[in-house]
């Protein structure tokens, strides 16, 4: 008899007959095989994708930034848009890896490797934005504060533009380390099972040496606790810090107090969907059904449709304090240039995506029907790629000076260059679910037994009794 | 390191393991180590081993990360190179929050990491001999040191009784080592002139 006990009315996080060596078969075997075609289909397009925006990226450069659509009322477009909107989709990852982790949700074990992977890779494709966006970029490592030859000059610590850059450059960093200190254990377990020289030298490597001793593993838990606690301040400070970029300029639209919160909602928002969309195929192709199951989407939905109406709610606030806070401005760049007006279109999709659809997951039945959620995973992503559209174009392309109010719509460079995050996104994706654990085998092991559901059916019986009957059982069974 | 002469006793189960760790320690032999395929909490306690102290040594990365951010910054704006940026204060502390955060968890998370590897012996490259290549997968490998004192056959009696199978003598490196793992460079350490 297991020491531990679970409720049996908690649906079984691993589905199906497993014990610990059958874990390690259904997580590493699509390892150790070929891929299948879907998967070089997929991954020849996201190379495709990503030579199209190398290409457009060169444009850009060689021709100079002239070639976007920006102007001089328009200073920030696609290329801003698609920055806050990676970096957001990033904020998932961490929030099922470290906040999920100290609320102690079990659940996050079927999912946190995956959704890792998806914050580094959504944060390397948002990175390209900013700095791109420079102009010279080979001058852009005058973002660091470096001894230099010009007197020195340093940067200007007061900027939001700067703390993003040490936000952004400390959450990656943070998050791969979280990521990989993860990882090793897997790769050890690849390593030892191995029956090809290459794959014993290439994860043995990768492994560190390591070799499950108990004072590592006591060492290790250490280590994710402690990168957990500081990994959920850092996410909340990231988008807080992104949101800080527009909330400290006197654009109206940009100057409000609510940003930072309403900020982090959509952040999670918008992973979330993300990391459903990327979950669904996974789960298909690697057949991995038991191991994300409809319960963790579920619990995702839960956590999509909270976080939609915290953003609904959000949007509500804007509109009413520019209405109660009689700042003409405000109020005409709200109710005449943004929920009307020529960019009023993108408004409404805007609210039409993020706050009026996710209302389906109300339903339970909508929440465990992978159809619904994988359409809604991709409207809520596009939702969020307008809402952040809406808040820097629309503010911008009617300012103060009304001889200057303009439209935009991008170049194709722009374009390009958006689609080549997307192939840089997914080249990276394939290859991590090709190439690594794309589940936490470890950690599946160590709640197998008190949530795998042909553990759970053996604790049945127990379920009339209470916990002191239980205890004695338990102690009786360890006496001898 | 040393090479040395180990017992190995293999367990299916953790509920086993526990009473079994318990008797080894009851019976005084030298437990080397047990290998576990995923975190089995409480067996730290079970085996005597002493808490990590890595917390600390985060919260001292975490505080030098901190001071740095504050020093650095306050002596660019006020004695480096004291700019009047928009009439704006040379301490403003309010806004130096955010980039001293950001690098006291960056030093936090980098110096624990780092830490870490050190004190587990991790790094590519680096080489150590596995008792069984199930130990990460579903083994939990029990492995105990033979002393001048301690009888072999005693000790593989014991571990049986104990519930372990496939109980075999090993002799092997108790350390670490740069190699390969495609490489069988093991019984280099583990030859009889090396002793």
């Amino acid at each position: 008899m297991s020491l531990k006990y679970e409720s049996t009315l908690r649906e079984p996080l691993v589905d199906g007959v497993k014990d610990y060596h059958q874990v390690t078969e259904d997580i590493i075997s699509p390892i150790e095989g070929k891929p299948g075609k879907l998967w070089y289909v997929g991954f020849v397009i996201s190379l495709a994708l990503l030579g199209f925006g190398a290409f457009s990226v060169f444009w850009q450069i060689y021709f100079g930034v002239g070639v976007w659509n920006l102007n001089k009322t328009i200073g920030w477009g696609w290329d801003i848009t698609n920055f806050v909107w990676w970096v957001g989709i990033g904020h998932a990852g961490t929030l099922i890896s470290a906040i999920l982790l100290l609320f102690r949700q079990g659940w996050r074990t079927g999912v946190n490797r995956a959704a890792e992977a998806m914050t580094i890779f959504a944060v390397m494709c948002a990175g390209q934005f900013p700095i791109i966006h420079m102009g010279r970029v080979w001058m852009a490592f005058f973002i660091l504060p470096y001894p230099n030859t010009r007197g020195p000059v340093w940067v200007n610590f007061n900027s939001p533009l700067l703390w993003d850059v040490f936000a952004i450059s400390t959450y990656f960093t943070v998050s791969l380390l979280f990521w990989y200190s993860g990882l090793i254990p897997d790769f050890a377990t690849i390593r030892d099972r191995a029956k090809t020289k290459l794959r014993k030298l290439l994860y043995g490597v990768a492994a560190f040496g390591w070799t499950g001793s108990t004072k590592h593993w006591q060492r290790h838990e250490a280590l994710s606790l402690v990168l957990a606690g500081l990994s959920t301040p850092l996410v909340l400070s990231v988008h807080t810090i992104v949101s800080f970029d527009f909330a400290t300029s006197v654009i109206p639209g940009w100057h409000t107090t609510i940003f930072p919160p309403y900020f982090v909602a959509g952040a999670i928002f918008s992973g979330f969907a993300m990391v459903q969309t990327l979950l669904i195929i996974t789960r298909k192709i690697l057949h991995l059904e038991e191991y994300i199951t409809l319960g963790h989407m579920e619990a995702m939905n839960k956590v999509i449709v909270l976080t939609g109406s915290v953003v609904g709610c959000a949007y509500l606030t804007e509109l009413f304090m520019a209405w109660y806070g009689a700042n003409p401005y405000e109020f005409a760049t709200f109710f005449k240039y943004r929920a009307a007006g020529p960019l009023g279109w993108s408004y409404w999709i805007m609210m039409t995506c993020n706050v009026i659809t996710p209302q389906v997951f109300w339903f339970r039945k909508m929440r465990r029907s992978v159809a619904v959620t994988f359409v809604m995973s991709i409207i809520v992503n596009i939702g969020m790629w307008f809402e952040r559209f809406v808040i820097i174009c629309t503010s911008l392309y009617r300012d103060y000076l009304p001889s200057s109010w303009s439209y935009y719509r991008p170049s194709w460079p722009e374009v390009g260059f958006y689609m080549g995050t997307f192939g840089l996104f997914f080249t990276c994706y394939f290859l991590f679910a090709k190439y690594f654990p794309v589940i936490a085998v470890a950690e599946i092991k160590a709640i197998l037994k008190t949530s795998g559901e042909n553990f759970k059916e053996k604790m049945e019986v127990y379920e009339g009794e209470t916990a002191e009957q239980f205890a004695k059982a338990v102690h009786h069974e360890h006496a001898h | 390191m040393a090479v040395k002469n180990f017992v190995v006793g293999l367990f299916d189960d953790e509920a086993v393991l526990f009473p079994a760790v318990k008797k080894v320690r009851t019976a005084g032999y030298k437990l080397h180590d047990v290998y576990t395929p995923f975190p089995v909490h409480g067996l730290d306690h079970a085996m005597g081993l002493r808490e990590t102290s890595l917390h600390t040594a985060g919260f001292i990365y975490g505080i030098t990360g901190t001071t740095t951010a504050l020093t650095f910054m306050s002596w660019v704006f006020n004695v480096d190179w004291p700019l009047n940026i928009g009439g704006k204060p040379h301490f403003p502390l309010p806004a130096f929050i955010p980039i001293t955060f950001e690098l006291t968890v960056l030093f936090a998370a980098v110096g624990m990491v780092m830490t870490f590897c050190y004190l587990c012996q991790l790094m590519p490259g680096v080489k150590k001999h596995i008792f069984h290549p199930r130990q990460t997968d579903d083994k939990f490998v029990m492995v105990i040191e033979l002393t001048e004192k301690s009888n072999a056959e005693e000790i593989k009696r014991f571990l049986n009784e104990a519930g372990a199978h496939d109980v075999n003598e090993q002799r092997a490196e108790a350390g670490w080592w740069y190699g390969r793992y495609d490489k069988n460079d093991e019984d280099v350490y583990a030859s009889p002139a090396n002793a």
